[in-house]
């Protein structure tokens, strides 16, 4: 996994609650195989003919080079569409900022090295107030320190979980770290066989 | 603070947290838990990134018998479909299977007498048993916790990591009690009780919790109505749900194909019947719902808290305080195109869809059935029943369900997730209406512009016949 420790970028907003996994990647692109670049928030981002929506914001400069998003409350609720995450960091988002998010998405997010930002709503007030008091579009959230900067410098800290920090700024492989479990894994199943024998389909056909 | 003691001498724990307990191969100190997978249901979209990333990585599969494939999303569901029906299948079925033979793990493959949709199939097989863990890539495995199983849905990196390692790592969600409590009228049913609860608590009123429905209203429900129920617990944001076993569970296990046998069942139910929250146990978050006198509901917007009773009107935006959700609710309305105070029922329709992973069962076709066989599907309106699973259609057949619908009007197919996703290729054309027994009134979910309306299969039998969004108890009582 790719690394996080600081990302400087254009923000886009898009402050309305329960943004959900399919309006973020449209079914059509994961089961077409297209880019998830360009699928992403493909309902709102496109007309019928397939023309660019102009009054959507990642259509316009300079959100198209967007690398900050500020999402509402419960960012990414609905499916457990992976490719919601992919789509995003594809198109160059590494951060996403909301007051909540989805379960999924943000499990999902962690394992893909964007981080899914958790900022109390007054917080996000004051971000949004202090963007709409400057020319730039630009924020850097640095997560070695946890704060949030705007041009004008404000900071603005964030909380986040020690353990998911440490583990998006050293960019870990989950999977290589359960595998050196193995030991406390075998030791598991050998009790759970003999107290639960059903589970490991002991009585059931091949 | 000294944690709360009951008289056994043990703090008082919910079921939920019983489960938990018994699955945890290592604490990793941080919060999180390494969590033991006994089941791992996979399908074709989400298992294939995971696939490919574990030969780049050179992983195996850990415990190839503990996982089950299934096809489902983008089967064509037409009858005498195959594998390339709908063009963008072909490529996901082969690859699944290729990946299921290399790595030696069971296919309910097209053709199988055991197709069918993940979270119809696992219970009706008996994969998915009292007190186990279940995950899948795919949100509504919450349905499973019906059988008194934790289960929930993963990404594509988890479902990765649970094939290479038969475990996950997890943080211990939050508790919640749902209790319904009444008794449901004619016409009225699961999905109405659990449309009817997320429009009272939202679709993040579950957020970080596992949700354990109990209650007289839910005794009284068959498995079948307590998968309805769990599957929509992550339209409440919920991680999982999932009801305390009992002997409707037991008798319902009993027999299945995968589920223990003989002394084995005997053993199993002994442990199976200690499963239930603790009399003292706390939850964080508790909600009591009345089921007596609850309409048929109807979702009028594109989130699925956007329901009402089907008589009930549609919400004037202008009357909300909060001015997030009066955004919401105006963009919905737009999309949706309806008009803010008016009446929902009467509104014409032109799809009615009767299946999905919510209400694509046995029970669902029957009660759908009791409305069909009563009219016929109103002219100008396109009506689908898609079973759930292969057996479900077998076992409708048998009782000649399949001859009511094609005799009332409506199309019969073979098992498949078909319009709750439109990833087969059925879609429900642009600024076309929709009644429909899934789960999602997402924008653009049964099609780009497509608008859902969300409802029970009897509801959505109803409103095929009459063309119109209707109230189900009228043509029960015919009135319609
Ligand atoms: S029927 Fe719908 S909700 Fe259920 S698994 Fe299929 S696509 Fe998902």
């Amino acid at each position: 996994m790719e690394p996080f420790r600081l990302v400087t970028g254009v923000a886009a907003s898009l402050p309305m609650e329960n943004i959900n996994t399919d309006a973020i990647m449209p079914t059509r692109w994961i089961v077409n195989n297209k880019d998830l670049g360009e699928g992403l928030f493909g309902v709102w981002r496109y007309r019928l003919d397939g023309s660019e929506q102009p009054d959507f914001v990642l259509n316009q400069e300079p959100y198209r080079q967007s690398r900050i998003l500020l999402g509402g409350p419960n960012f990414g609720c609905g499916s457990s569409r992976e490719e919601a995450v992919w789509g995003l960091a594809r198109f160059g988002i590494r951060c996403v900022i909301a007051p909540s998010f989805g379960d999924i998405f943000q499990e999902n997010a962690f394992k893909n090295g964007l981080l899914p930002l958790v900022l109390p709503s007054d917080a996000m007030a004051a971000l949004s107030a202090a963007m709409d008091g400057s020319n730039s579009r630009e924020l850097t959230v640095d997560l070695e320190d946890c704060t949030i900067r705007t041009p004008d410098g404000t900071r603005i800290a964030f909380a986040i979980d020690p353990a998911r920090r440490q583990f998006l700024l050293d960019g870990l492989d989950e999977i290589d770290l359960t595998l050196k479990l193995s030991d406390e894994f075998e030791q598991f199943q050998d009790r759970d066989r003999r107290e639960r024998p059903w589970i490991y389909g002991e009585s059931t056909p091949a | 603070m000294a944690t709360a003691q009951n008289r056994s001498g043990h703090r008082p724990r919910t079921l939920f947290e019983k489960i938990w307990d018994q699955h945890v191969i290592a604490d990793l100190g941080d919060g999180s838990n390494l969590l033991h997978i006994d089941r791992h249901i996979i399908h074709e979209i989400t298992s294939a990134r995971a696939f490919e990333n574990l030969r780049k990585a050179g992983r195996g599969v850990r415990c190839p018998e503990l996982t089950f494939g299934v096809v489902d999303h983008v089967v064509a569901t037409v009858l005498g479909r195959n594998e390339d029906t709908n063009p963008a299948g072909g490529s996901f079925i082969r690859n699944m299977r290729r990946n299921c033979e290399d790595f030696g793990i069971r296919l309910f493959d097209m053709g199988d007498r055991r197709q069918g949709i993940a979270h119809v199939v696992g219970p009706e097989l008996g994969t998915d048993l009292p007190g186990c863990t279940l995950v899948c890539g795919d949100s509504h495995t919450s349905s499973n916790g019906a059988l008194g199983a934790l289960a929930w849905g993963i990404g594509a990196s988890e479902v990765e990591h649970v094939l290479a390692t038969q475990s996950i790592v997890q943080r211990k969600p939050l508790r919640m009690r749902v209790v319904f409590d009444g008794t449901l009228g004619a016409g009225v049913s699961a999905k109405d009780m659990v449309l009817h609860l997320i429009g009272r608590v939202g679709t993040a009123g579950g957020r970080g919790c596992v949700v354990e429905f109990a209650g007289p209203g839910i005794r009284t429900q068959s498995i079948e109505g307590r998968l309805t129920i769990c599957n929509m617990s992550i339209e409440l944001g919920a991680k999982a749900g999932l009801v305390a076993p009992d002997d409707t569970t037991f008798a319902y296990l009993e027999g299945r194909e995968f589920a223990p046998k003989g002394a084995a069942f005997q053993v199993a139910l002994s442990a199976w019947r200690e499963l239930s929250s603790d009399d003292d146990a706390q939850f964080d978050r508790d909600v009591t719902i009345d089921c007596n006198g609850l309409q048929p509901q109807v979702s009028w917007g594109t989130s699925p808290q956007d329901v009402i009773g089907v008589n009930e009107q549609i919400p004037d935006p202008d009357a909300i305080a909060d001015s997030t959700r009066r955004a919401s609710i105006r963009s919905a309305l737009d999309y949706i195109g309806l008009t803010p105070g008016a009446a929902l029922a009467g509104t014409p329709i032109d799809y009615a869809f009767i299946g999905s992973c919510t209400n694509g069962r046995l029970s669902d076709l029957r009660a759908a059935a009791e409305v069909a066989r009563r009219g016929k599907v109103s002219p100008g309106v396109r009506a689908l029943v898609v079973p759930g699973s292969a057996s479900v259609k077998r076992d409708a057949e048998a009782e000649g369900l399949d001859k009511i619908f094609l005799s009332a009007g409506f199309e019969w197919h073979e098992a498949g997730c078909s319009l709750c996703v439109t990833a087969n290729n059925d879609v429900v054309p642009a600024g076309k209406r929709c009644i429909s027994s899934s789960n999602r009134n997402f924008e653009g979910r049964q099609g780009p512009r497509s608008r859902t309306h969300l409802a029970s299969p009897a509801t959505v039998a109803a409103s095929a016949i009459a063309g119109r969004i209707a109230d189900v108890r009228a043509v029960l009582d015919g009135r319609l």
